[in-house]
């Protein structure tokens, strides 16, 4: 599934034009990357959160030529899935 | 931010919808996203990230209050795997 077929279900379901399905899309997206730029977490009930975890630095390994590199600190995304969504996929 | 919080800030934006209307659309985009996993689906948005089932394989746990070993059974978990964009934007 895309980004098209969500708007195509939108559009069908709703019946918001596809031009207005996809800006509200695109919304939606837009400012759940603006609140987690500002490391804030998002919180969407009955799907999941995603929230910015901060990691230190470590050390890695070029898997090609074995040589150990360092790994810089680096901000990154988790999504952890509420127990509902959890549940829906182990039926 | 909230569901309730992201509504509020979409229906801002959008200012073609009323906050019900935008609650309706917001909450069908996500209920897809679950419906596409739980038919064993992969999910991929532009931009934002991918969306897919992780198998867990079964292991042995331990039952915290009697200490005996007990099998957990496989199971499926959703998978979120950040999309470049947004890896960019959070950690810049």
């Amino acid at each position: 599934m895309t980004k098209a077929d969500i708007v195509a279900q939108i559009y069908e379901k709703i019946g918001l034009s596809k031009k207005e399905a996809s800006d509200i899309l695109e919304i939606v997206l837009g400012t759940i990357k603006g609140t987690l730029k500002e490391a804030e977490i998002v919180k969407i009930a009955g799907f999941g959160n995603f929230l910015v975890r901060k990691k230190g630095a470590r050390k890695g390994r070029n898997p090609k030529s074995g040589e150990e590199i360092e790994i810089t600190p680096r901000k990154v995304v988790t999504f952890k899935p509420s127990i509902v969504f959890k549940g829906l996929v182990n039926r | 931010m909230t569901k309730a919080e992201l509504i509020e800030k979409v229906t801002e934006k959008m200012n073609s919808l009323t906050l019900k209307q935008t609650e309706v659309v917001v909450n069908l985009i996500f209920d897809s996203v679950k419906d596409a996993l739980a038919k064993g689906e992969k999910v991929e948005i532009r931009g934002f990230g991918s969306f897919r089932i992780r198998n867990r394989g079964s292991r042995e746990g331990r039952n915290p209050k009697t200490g005996t070993s007990v099998s957990v059974p496989p199971k499926k978990v959703p998978f979120f795997k950040t999309g470049k964009e947004l890896r960019e934007i959070v950690d810049s």
